[in-house]
């Protein structure tokens, strides 16, 4: 297991037991999981502002129906690399970051199976990421094709340019792509190998659950993008005809292996969401998990159904008949344990003793918005009705119900929760509340109005409309600014606290799970001995969570 | 679980949810488009449907959340145990039977829905017209599509054996180019124009062809979608019964000028159908295409990035395609 455990590594990991971590440390190709975490969740959150930033352009644009603000190739640069951003450096790796840092703590092991290999996956990103941004200043501008690159759209390029936005955005995505799986192999063998005696897979907490069956997908189904996209690229640039039409080639097969990674994507980003549920709920309503063996099964099963419902995504692409109903009704099964999963948490909060604080409010908004986003993901899985709002606002809203309003939520409420054992320092309590706010009626407003938009016909990545739109793209133009700086007091808050605010205690919200029973932050080998498990997950009830021993909340 | 006061207030609860949610259902055949084809109404019954079901979940779940928080807050302080219930089998039972059975009934009835919509997906004898193809090559498209016909797929699933892709029968037949960014209509009488127009009340054919990437024919008062793709013939049949003036819209990102991809579609009594038939003539002067115009005289804009775009081609069929000096 430890076979890339070096003498020199070992000597290295004592002289880092002896010493902090100084802020070099997050510059070194350092091998520890904590510190690794800590670069991914950093280096994304900063993607995320630029990401932002170019959403809060194409709301810009989309204040008035004629095409004001910027030209039209550079508005289809813009919601290109807004979702090629924030799906490929925002979510999946910052997911990655967070399980990196606490699923080691999680199961009590001193560190990750391969822990060189973590770092190299890490190290892969910030080249791939700043390449992506490089192809902003291209003559001929970044990829304008969507992030999905359907193919014959993608391979209109600029014949006499070798080096051009499509190409850098092929390559960078396969990068990612190949950091991703090295991820996903050393996720998967920790959860299987690094637990602690006593930590069986029904002791595991959900969030370790939902990690183990994000990763499985990653290994399982991102070949088939990578190999799509070495496919596009020999098309792009070396002269072969696997997608072009004209030349005998089809481009449904690309959507097929396309949306054979791309729809797993969306639950490879949602499971930890959930996971993140799992863990914040029961600590502040002082409740176990309610069901926790289904919740365990279900994330399991979700995992399994997501790999066969890709073809949802083509309902009007050239799908016979037959293939329409299969996929309506494989996609129609991913609801029963989703379903599941938002009954035990409404259980859980049910007769509880509901402790407010931030993360608990992040938690709770972004388990109701993802009621709804799941409601309209039913809608969209019939096909009849699929069919009118196919490439429509609605589909946006809807993504963006799941992508924002519950991952990016959980996200928060992650940082959070999770804050004080990270930096061994809490956080405003007052700004963090004040954030939530910010975040959450913005966010409805926002995405809520592309549903109506999107009923009404109004069709998704256009640069100019009719004017009838107007009236609910204004109202979503206008949450999107608010939604753009309700990130200003989270900076603050989070930057002023990590580097002033008041010391944490160990286990500040008395909550469960062997991530809480060392030291804030964690020494290097995370836990002075390998704890013994013996008692099942969400142990809440136990006198030794609910008698206050350090009841200074720092507060 | 609960005590009899509770179950009354969730008995009162589930009763007022029914309602609220069936009359959200109602309300939502007015968030739509007007329904200009007979496939439209049965799109926004089912709408409807999901609608009832769907805010009957959401306000329900959402209704016990706003209760926990409303009576369920602990004193600070207090990190006791709320209820020692762990799960309880028939509770988790029942919820899960629940999910199942509502996207059974859902599916039955989005599957009746469409067996009725007449919507004729792929047409299953594709022709593609390239000249290896006619060659009697075998490119990798050629297996491509290959795939679609083997017989492997004719032992479909039986449910879905039901869902016919044959031609089915329609009493006009129109075709329908397009390219980057225009569309253009050929009739029975070998009249080409650029508007589409279609007899009230009868069911019109339209064979979908696209010269370089892929397009989508939509008109949001018809509810109908179809991906138009480069290389294949693919029929939509539709039945307009409202007349009026529409926009006929490309649904599938297809370049720079994408937005700018509409043109008109009228629904007229047959009478008028074809007179506006024996009327027009291929030489009428189309009206002056939007990407054309746009590609010489850019808006202006607060940014000009300049980056690459494709030229878009000439509108009419008449005219050869300009070839561009980057394809």
């Amino acid at each position: 297991m430890t076979h890339d455990f070096s003498q020199e590594m070992i000597e290295d990991r004592e002289s880092q037991n002896q010493q902090g971590n100084t802020w070099r440390e997050y510059f070194s190709f350092n091998t520890d999981h904590k510190v690794i975490g800590i670069q991914y969740m950093v280096m994304t959150f900063i993607f995320f502002l630029i990401g932002g930033l170019l959403a809060m352009l194409i709301r810009a644009e989309l204040l008035t129906p004629e095409s004001n603000l910027v030209d039209r190739p550079l508005y289809n640069g813009l919601f290109t690399m807004h979702g090629t951003i924030m799906i490929f450096l925002w979510i999946i790796p910052f997911n990655a970051g967070l399980s990196n840092y606490l699923v080691p703590l999680m199961i009590g092991a001193r560190d990750m199976a391969f822990p060189l290999l973590n770092a190299i996956s890490f190290w892969i990103l910030p080249p791939a990421g700043l390449l992506l941004l490089s192809s902003f200043f291209l003559p001929n501008g970044t990829a304008q094709s969507g992030w999905w690159s359907y193919p014959p759209i993608s391979l209109q390029v600029p014949g006499d340019q070798f080096i051009n936005g499509e190409f850098i955005w092929i390559v960078s995505l396969v990068l990612i792509g190949i950091s991703s799986i090295m991820g996903a192999v050393n996720f998967v063998t920790t959860i299987f190998w690094m637990r602690a005696p006593g930590m069986t897979f029904f002791r595991m907490p959900v969030f370790v659950w939902s990690v183990f069956s994000a990763q499985l997908l990653q290994l399982i189904n991102l070949p088939a993008l990578t190999a799509a996209l070495i496919l596009l690229l020999l098309d792009l640039s070396f002269g072969t005809q696997f997608f072009k039409p004209d030349e005998n080639g089809d481009p449904i097969i690309y959507q097929h292996l396309f949306w054979f990674y791309s729809h797993p994507a969306v639950y490879i980003m949602a499971l930890p969401a959930f996971g993140i549920f799992a863990e914040v709920l029961p600590a502040f309503s002082r409740n176990p998990l309610f069901g926790y063996r289904s919740v365990a099964i279900a994330t399991l099963g979700i995992a399994a159904i997501s790999i066969f419902v890709w073809v949802h995504h083509m309902f009007t692409s050239a799908t016979p008949g037959w293939m329409r109903m299969t996929f309506m009704a494989t996609s129609m099964l991913v609801a029963i344990p989703t379903g599941i999963k938002a009954f035990a948490w409404t259980a859980t909060i049910w007769r509880s003793k509901l402790h407010l604080e931030t993360p608990m409010l992040f938690a709770m908004g972004g388990a109701a918005m993802f009621i709804f986003g799941g409601v309209t993901g039913v809608m969209l899985a019939a096909t009849p009705f699929d069919i009118h709002v196919n490439n429509t606002y609605f589909v946006v809203g809807h993504f963006h119900y799941i992508v924002f309003n519950t991952i990016t939520m959980a996200i928060f409420a992650a940082i959070y929760y999770w804050f004080p054992k990270i930096t061994g320092r809490m956080y405003a309590e007052g700004w963090g509340k004040l954030h939530f706010w910010l975040t959450f009626i913005p966010a409805n407003i926002t995405f809520f109005s592309m549903h109506p938009l999107g009923l009404q016909g109004m069709l998704r990545r256009v640069s100019s409309y009719d004017p009838q739109y107007q009236g609910w793209n204004i109202i979503a133009s206008l949450g999107s600014f608010l939604l753009g700086a309700s990130t200003l007091p989270f900076i603050a808050n989070i930057v002023g606290s990590w580097l002033y605010g008041p010391k944490a205690v160990d286990n500040p919200w008395h909550a469960t799970g062997l991530e809480w029973t060392t030291s804030s932050p964690p020494p290097r080998d995370n836990f002075e001995e390998i704890p013994i498990v013996t008692r099942p997950p969400y142990d809440y009830g136990n006198p030794k969570y609910s008698v206050i021993v350090n009841s200074d909340n720092s507060e | 679980m609960f005590s009899v006061f509770e179950y009354i207030l969730i008995a009162v609860y589930v009763a007022v949810l029914l309602i609220v949610s069936r009359w959200m259902g109602l309300q939502a055949f007015s968030w739509m488009p007007p329904q200009a084809t007979a496939e439209a109404q049965r799109v926004d019954d089912l709408f409807s449907f999901l609608v009832s079901i769907g805010a009957f979940i959401l306000l329900g779940l959402i209704g016990v959340m706003v209760y926990a928080i409303a009576f369920h807050r602990a004193p600070p302080e207090d990190y006791t145990e709320g209820h020692p219930s762990r799960g309880d089998a028939r509770l988790e039972i029942l919820w899960t039977a629940t999910p199942t059975l509502l996207v059974v009934w859902i599916a039955l009835q989005s599957f009746n829905i469409y067996q009725q919509l007449n919507i004729l997906g792929l047409n299953q004898i594709v022709h593609l017209h390239t000249p290896q193809q006619e060659a009697g090559g075998k490119g990798a498209g050629g297996r491509g599509n290959a795939l679609f016909q083997m017989p492997l797929f004719e032992s479909a699933p039986a449910v879905a054996a039901t869902v016919s892709d044959a031609p089915k029968p329609a009493s006009e037949t129109i075709d329908v180019f397009v390219k980057q960014w225009d569309w253009s209509f050929r009739y029975p009488n070998n009249v080409t124009s650029n508007q589409l127009h279609l007899p009230i009340n009868r069911s019109t054919r339209l064979n979908l062809q696209a010269q370089d990437v892929i397009h989508g024919f939509y008109v949001p008062e018809f509810r109908l979608k179809q991906d138009i793709i480069p290389g294949r013939k693919i029929d939509i049949v539709l039945t307009p019964i409202r007349p009026g003036k529409y926009r006929l819209k490309d649904s599938q990102f297809s370049g720079t000028y994408f937005s700018l991809m509409e043109t008109d579609v009228y629904v007229e009594s047959l009478a008028q159908y074809n007179q506006w038939l024996t009327q027009t003539t291929s030489s009428e002067q189309t009206p002056i295409n939007q990407a054309v115009a746009e590609n010489i005289q850019p808006p202006k804009t607060l940014f000009n990035s300049g980056w690459y775009t494709v030229t878009p081609a000439q509108p009419g069929i008449a005219n050869k395609r300009k070839l561009n000096n980057d394809t």
